[in-house]
């Protein structure tokens, strides 16, 4: 587990979520997070990189605990953060789960209210997928079916 | 052949999987022969939730896994098999006898296993396996994503790791 604090984010706020997924994604875009904000040290961050899916669940249930966090983003829907904190869901219903997180997703919870992490995440994913549009003359046309016709 | 991977992944099904082999492979099936998974309704809609609606998930115990293996292998769309250790792929590879070839995917740290790859840690035990599976005929290799390099199992057994990357 790395916090955003060894990027020396600009302020120093109590973490409110975690953000978990592969290789070095989830530090970037906490890092990108602070660049633009100052709010980087509202997020913890976890990679999934080189641990057993056991384990990775083990390292964001830990860090959950001790900051009383109940908001995850992560990136991939069926990638191996997703499924261990899916798995603490089972047990712990006060749990948020927001996947596909952007950057423009993270970027909007920061400024949500603190009160009430869990509808800020909501409204944070809902702005963050509504950042997503493909444009350009080509992305005008029927988006291509799997077969590729 | 319908099959187009046999794969050990402590991970079972995960990004490097639905994503990494599913999308290049174009893989419409992923069996996933877990004893543990098999049993628990939970886990199933676990791994469910994760793969696209294109991708059906099919879960099995080693001997369902194995009575019904000539079905996945005649299977219309193509597919991959994870198990989540050595032992389960030995068992599975005893009781269908025909799998040409096995991916050692991922492996993680545990105490006892030695780093072999990056992501490949074995113990003594799991290196015996992977042997008696390369003694039953199958070609067994150590391969993370499709455009890494196959470490073939000899190499495997006596390398020291390197960083290659951080995904």
């Amino acid at each position: 587990m790395t916090s955003s604090n060894e990027e020396e984010p600009s302020s120093q706020t109590a973490p409110r979520a975690i953000v978990a997924g592969h290789g070095t994604l989830p530090q970037g875009l906490v890092n990108a997070v602070d660049c633009i904000s100052g709010r980087g040290s509202d997020f913890l961050v976890l990679s999934n990189w080189g641990l057993a899916g056991s384990d990775i669940e083990e390292k964001i249930r830990n860090a959950a605990a001790e900051y009383g966090i109940k908001v995850f983003f992560t990136d991939l829907p069926g990638g191996s953060a997703t499924v261990a904190v899916r798995r603490m869901m089972r047990s712990d219903p006060a749990i948020t789960l927001v996947t596909g997180a952007n950057l423009s997703t993270l970027l909007e919870f920061v400024f949500q209210p603190e009160e009430n992490p869990a509808e800020a995440a909501r409204y944070a994913a809902e702005r963050g997928r509504g950042t997503l549009v493909a444009s350009g003359e080509g992305a005008e046309k029927p988006a291509p079916s799997k077969d590729g016709r | 052949m319908s099959v187009a991977l046999y794969r050990i992944d402590d991970r079972l099904i995960h990004g490097q999987v639905v994503v990494g082999w599913g999308q290049p492979l174009n893989i419409g099936f992923v069996v996933l022969v877990d004893d543990n998974v098999a049993c628990c309704d939970w886990e199933q809609d676990l791994y469910r939730m994760g793969v696209p609606p294109e991708m059906e998930i099919i879960f099995a115990d080693v001997p369902t896994a194995v009575r019904d293996h000539d079905r996945y292998v005649k299977d219309s769309r193509r597919g991959i098999v994870v198990t989540p250790d050595t032992s389960t792929m030995r068992r599975l590879v005893a009781g269908v006898g025909s799998i040409p070839e096995v991916n050692v995917g991922g492996i993680h740290h545990r105490i006892g296993r030695t780093q072999r790859v990056r992501y490949v840690f074995l113990a003594p035990d799991e290196e015996h396996e992977l042997t008696a599976l390369a003694e039953m005929g199958v070609k067994v290799t150590a391969q993370d994503v499709p455009n890494a390099r196959q470490v073939p199992l000899a190499e495997m057994l006596t390398s020291k790791p390197s960083e290659e990357r951080t995904a």
